[in-house]
């Protein structure tokens, strides 16, 4: 009863946090602030879900697995969109959008 | 059918209707950054969606499935950037 109810609970906060991030992902201006939404999927919204399953399965080797995608989408998910940021800001460099100056990102 | 069940495919149903919802972000999105942000976010849905499915079917090998896909997904999404930014995959 109480796993049921972890479960549930987390699902549905990780479903939370797929939902704000679309919506950011399809209302806010620009690519950045875009990314911003989007990151808060990757971590916060993957996270809760794989935790949910976790509690389903239990102590398993499906469990090890599972957190084993946890752990591989934490570490590349913001190196991710450290090499997307860094392409986007480059690019409306060359474009000759108006962005702050940061000389560590133009070589 | 119980209720975690019952949740699991109200999730996995919810999750593709978003992932169409940021299908239309790649499609129209003005610059190239834009589109590798929501194919990102889109291979994150899809594995959570093939997590959800191993649940749903029963079959537990779709667990490795979601762990490769999360892999290939990273390695299209760092060559796209790259190329974005410099021209070429050098």
């Amino acid at each position: 009863m109480l796993s049921t109810i972890l479960i549930v609970f987390f699902l549905a906060t990780g479903l939370f946090f797929f939902l704000v991030g679309t919506v950011g992902l399809l209302r806010l201006p620009d690519a950045f602030t875009r990314m911003h939404a989007t990151t808060k999927c990757d971590t916060l919204g993957e996270g809760l879900v794989l935790v949910a399953l976790i509690i389903y399965f239990g102590p398993t080797l499906l469990s090890v697995k599972l957190f084993l995608i946890v752990v591989f989408v934490w570490l590349t998910n913001p190196t991710a969109a450290h090499i997307i940021a860094k392409a986007a800001y480059r690019n409306a460099e060359a474009e000759g959008t108006k962005l702050p100056e940061i000389t560590e990102l133009k070589e | 059918m119980t209720v975690v069940n019952m949740a699991v495919v109200v999730a996995a149903s919810s999750l593709a209707l978003l992932t169409f919802a940021s299908l239309y972000r790649a499609y129209a999105g003005p610059t190239a950054a834009d589109r590798v942000v929501s194919i990102n976010v889109i291979t994150t849905k899809v594995t959570m969606l093939i997590v959800l499915l191993a649940v749903i079917t029963g079959q537990n090998m779709f667990v490795d499935v979601a762990l490769i896909y999360a892999m290939m997904g990273f390695i299209a999404t760092v060559c796209v950037a790259k190329y974005i930014d410099r021209g070429e995959l050098g």
